[in-house]
C-alpha cells in the first residue's frame, strides 16, 4: 500500500481547509450556487434526490483496515449506517448534510484518504485490476503506476476543467479485469520484445449514451514516457473537445471525429515538445513507488493444504463457495477471496458500517490488514491462506457476505438508480432484487455458469448495461419507468457492446424477461457452453422470437 | 468592454501579491485608426496589423478559449502584456493557452486572466503561468488574492514551478 508522506498530507488537508472555506462561501450566500456546483462535484458532493451524495474516493480500489473502519465510522457518525461500493472502485454515502462535508474530509484525511476529482469535470480516480500484485496471470503489477498516475492527475492545474470527465485504467495482467477498453485511456503494462516494460495505449473508450470500444493509438510507450504522454493526450483533448453539447464532450467523440490515426498524430506532435521535458519518470521515483507494493510476508507453504480439500470434498456449500468466490493465487498455499456484496434484497455493492467493521477485522487476521474493492462492486481479501479459507468462510457467512455468486447471474452490477440519483430515469435496486428473486436456486444458478448481468438506471450507465452479457437500461417513456435489454456484451480484451433485443419492458416484466432469455439459452445450450458462447453461436434471434412471442412489449 | 478596477498583480520570483488599479482597456475589436496606449486587442486584430504593433509595448493581445497560441508563435517573446479570457471558469482551455505561451513561445511579459476569474481559480491560474487576475468585480479582490496560496506544494511541473515533486522529493 502506498503511505504518504508529509508532502501528500500537506496537500490533503489544505484540501480540507480549502473545501471548507468554498462550504462556508456558498452558505453565506458569496459564492452561488452555480459557481459551487463544480467546485463541490471535484470534491465528490452531489446535491440528490433527497439529500446530498458524497463518493469518497479509493485510489485503484485499495484499502488499509484502519481506512475501512474509518469508512464504518463515517457511515455511523454522519450518514445512516452504509455506503455504497461503485463501479469506480469508490464509496459513496448517500445521506450526508451538506455543512457536516468538510468535518467528514478532515476525518477522511487522518486516515491518508479524500474526496478529490470523485466528480466533475476532470481526471477521476484510476482503476486498476482487484487482483493487481497476487494474480496468476499477472505480467507487471500496475499498482505502482496507478500511484503515480494518481499525483499527476491530482490538481492537476492545466486539467481541472476538462471539456468533460475523464477516467483512466490501468490492467497488467493476461486477462483485462479493468475494463480497460471502456475508458477515455486504458493502459495496457506490457513487455516487449527486448524484455522492457512500458504501455500500450488506448484513447476513446467509453459507455454512456455513445458506448465505444476504444483504439490504440501506441503500441509501446516506455514506461519513462508516461506522464509526458498522459499530458500530451489530455491537452489535445482539453483543447479540442467539445464544449458545445455535454453529451458530446467525452474524449471518444473526438477521437472518433478526428479518426483514431489523426489523434495520435496530433498527441505525438504535441508529445515530441514534452518528450525528455521534466515531467520524465526518474528510477529513483519507479523504484520508491515499487517499493509501496512489495510482496507482504508470506510464509513457505505447500500448493494444497491438506485440511482445506477435505472439508472441501465433505462440505458442498464451502466448495461451491471456494469455487466461486475464491481465486488463483500466485503464491503457494494463498487464495485471494471475493466477499460478494451481492445478497438478494440488498442494494448490489451495499455494506453497513458493522459489516465494514466486520470486513476489517478479517483483513487484520487474515490477510494482511488490507482490503480491496473490485469494479464488480464486490470486496476482495487478496492474501488469504488456503488452510484458513475455511475459517474466513464462515465469518463471511455471518457478515452476510458469502453468497457463493461470483461471476454468476446473481453478482448483478448495479448504480444506485432512481431510489438515489437525480440524474437516473428509472430504478435499478429493485429490478436487481427482482431477478435475484426468481433465480434463487443455487444448484441451477451453479449449472447456468459464468454470466454477468448489469443495470444501469440511465444513459450515463454507471452499472456498465452495455458490457453485460445481459445489459438492462433503465428508459424514461413519458414519465414512466421502462427497462430495454441487450444482449451479448462483455468486458475484458474481447470487449464488445451488447445488442439490444427490441423494445423496452414495464419493471414488472423485467424477471420474467430474464427468465426466457436464459430458458432459451438452456435450449439451446451444448454440454457446459457459456450464456456468451451460446449468444455468439445462435445469435440474438431466437432471444426476440421467444420475447416477443406475444404482445408484451409496449413499443 | 468596460475597465474592471482591480487587478491583482502577482511577482512570480518572491510570491508577494498586491492589488492595483487596472489601466488596460479590453476592446472586442480594433478601429482602423492608430490604436491608444493600453489596450487589448484581439488576437486576430493584432495578426492583421502585426508589423505595426509588434515593437509597441502599450499595446498587447486578449485570447479566446479558441484561439490558438501557435498563431502568434515565438513573436510572443517580443510581448509585454497578454490577457486570456475566461468566458467561464469551467472552461479550461485558457489554461492550456497560458502554458503554451510561457513554456514554448517564451512569453515573459505580464499574463492577465479575465472574465470568470474568482478565489477558487486563482491557484490553477498561478500553476499555469498568470501573473495578473483581473478579478470579477461582483468578488472581493483582497479575499480572492488569497486563493492565490491555497496549496503550498502540488505534484506536477507546471510554469511557477517546473520540477514535479518527484524530482523534488528525494532531495
Amino acid at each position: 500500500m502506498y503511505i504518504y508522506d508529509d508532502y501528500d498530507q500537506q496537500i490533503v488537508d489544505q484540501r480540507v481547509a480549502q473545501f471548507r472555506d468554498q462550504t462556508q462561501r456558498f452558505l453565506s450566500g458569496e459564492l452561488s450556487g452555480e459557481e459551487f456546483r463544480p467546485l463541490r462535484l471535484q470534491n465528490g458532493l452531489y446535491i440528490q434526490r433527497y439529500a446530498p451524495m458524497l463518493r469518497v474516493a479509493i485510489p485503484y480500489g485499495h484499502l488499509r483496515s484502519d481506512q475501512v473502519r474509518a469508512l464504518a465510522e463515517i457511515a455511523r457518525k454522519y450518514d445512516r449506517g452504509y455506503g455504497h461500493f461503485t463501479t469506480r472502485q469508490n464509496i459513496q454515502y448517500n445521506w450526508p448534510t451538506l455543512e457536516s462535508v468538510p468535518d467528514i474530509l478532515a476525518d477522511l484525511a487522518k486516515v491518508q484518504m479524500h474526496a478529490v476529482q470523485t466528480s466533475g469535470n476532470c481526471v477521476r480516480n484510476t482503476t486498476t485490476d482487484q487482483f493487481a500484485g497476487v494474480a496468476h496471470d499477472e505480467i507487471i503489477d500496475p499498482r505502482p503506476w496507478c500511484e503515480i498516475i494518481r499525483q499527476w492527475s491530482t490538481f492537476h492545474p492545466e486539467f481541472a476543467h476538462l471539456p468533460r470527465k475523464f477516467k483512466i485504467a490501468v490492467c497488467g495482467s493476461v486477462e483485462d479485469r479493468a475494463a480497460t477498453w471502456v475508458h477515455d485511456i486504458g493502459l495496457h503494462v506490457v513487455r516487449n520484445a527486448a524484455g522492457e516494460v512500458g504501455f500500450k495505449v488506448i484513447v476513446g473508450g467509453g459507455l454512456g449514451r455513445t458506448p465505444i470500444v476504444g483504439a490504440v493509438i501506441r503500441e509501446f510507450l516506455p514506461t519513462v514516457h508516461l506522464l509526458s504522454y498522459l499530458d500530451a493526450i489530455l491537452r489535445v483533448y482539453n483543447r479540442y473537445g467539445r464544449r458545445d453539447n455535454k453529451y458530446k464532450a467525452r474524449i471518444k467523440i473526438l477521437v472518433k471525429a478526428m479518426t483514431p490515426a489523426a489523434f495520435a498524430a496530433k498527441v505525438e506532435a504535441e508529445w515530441a515538445h514534452l518528450k525528455d521535458g521534466p515531467m520524465t519518470l526518474t528510477g529513483a521515483e519507479i523504484e520508491r513507488m515499487a517499493g509501496f507494493f512489495t510482496m507482504p510476508a508470506y510464509e513457505a507453504l505447500p500448493a494444497e493444504d491438506a485440511e482445506f480439500l477435505r472439508l472441501r470434498t465433505e462440505n458442498k456449500a464451502f466448495a461451491r463457495w471456494v469455487e466461486r468466490n475464491v481465486f488463483k493465487h500466485k503464491q503457494p498455499g494463498y487464495a485471494a477471496v471475493t466477499l460478494s456484496l451481492k445478497a438478494t434484497g440488498i442494494a448490489p455493492g451495499d455494506a453497513t458500517d458493522k459489516q465494514l467493521d466486520g470486513v476489517a477485522d478479517l483483513a487484520d487476521r487474515y490477510s494482511f490488514g488490507e482490503v480491496r474493492v473490485s469494479h464488480e462492486q464486490n470486496l476482495i481479501l487478496a492474501d488469504v491462506k488456503q488452510s484458513d479459507l475455511f475459517k474466513v468462510w464462515e465469518a463471511a457467512k455471518a457478515l452476510g457476505f458469502a453468497t457463493p455468486n461470483i461471476g454468476l447471474l446473481t453478482d448483478i452490477i448495479a448504480c444506485p438508480g432512481g431510489d438515489f440519483c437525480d440524474l437516473a430515469n428509472a430504478k435499478s435496486i429493485p429490478i436487481a432484487e427482482g431477478i435475484q428473486r426468481v433465480f434463487d436456486d443455487q444448484d441451477y444458478l451453479f449449472d447456468l455458469g459464468e454470466i454477468d448481468l448489469n443495470i444501469s438506471g440511465c444513459m450515463n450507465s454507471c452499472g456498465h448495461h452495455h458490457v453485460g452479457h445481459i445489459g438492462i437500461l433503465g428508459v424514461d417513456k413519458s414519465g414512466s419507468e421502462w427497462y430495454q435489454v441487450s444482449l451479448g456484451g462483455r468486458q475484458g480484451h474481447d470487449a464488445s457492446l451488447g445488442k439490444v433485443i427490441g423494445p423496452s419492458f414495464a419493471q414488472d416484466d423485467v424477471p420474467g424477461v430474464v427468465k426466457q432469455i436464459i430458458d432459451v439459452f438452456v435450449e439451446h445450450r451444448q454440454g457446459d457452453e457459456r450464456f456468451l458462447d451460446v449468444f455468439d453461436r445462435v445469435g440474438i434471434e431466437p432471444f426476440k422470437a421467444r420475447i416477443y412471442q406475444k404482445e408484451r412489449a409496449h413499443g | 468592454m468596460v475597465k474592471t478596477p482591480h487587478i491583482v498583480k502577482l511577482d512570480r520570483s518572491s510570491g508577494q501579491y498586491e492589488v492595483i488599479a487596472n489601466h488596460w482597456l479590453r476592446v472586442a475589436e480594433g478601429c482602423d485608426d492608430a490604436i491608444p496606449a493600453h489596450t487589448l486587442l484581439p488576437l486576430k486584430e493584432w495578426l492583421e496589423r502585426r508589423d505595426e504593433l509588434l515593437d509597441r509595448a502599450d499595446v498587447g493581445i486578449w485570447f479566446a478559449p479558441d484561439d490558438e497560441p501557435e498563431a502568434l508563435g515565438a513573436d510572443a517573446a517580443r510581448l509585454s502584456m497578454i490577457a486570456v479570457d475566461f468566458p467561464a471558469f469551467t472552461d479550461g482551455r485558457g489554461f492550456s493557452i497560458g502554458r503554451l505561451l510561457r513554456e514554448r513561445y517564451g512569453f515573459e511579459g505580464e499574463l492577465r486572466a479575465v472574465g470568470d476569474v474568482f478565489k477558487d481559480t486563482m491557484y490553477y491560474l498561478k500553476r499555469c503561468g498568470f501573473d495578473a487576475f483581473e478579478v470579477r468585480a461582483d468578488k472581493d479582490v483582497h479575499e480572492a488574492a488569497k486563493g492565490l496560496n491555497d496549496f503550498s506544494d502540488a505534484y506536477q511541473g507546471a510554469v511557477d514551478q517546473p520540477l514535479p515533486l518527484f524530482r523534488r522529493r528525494s532531495a
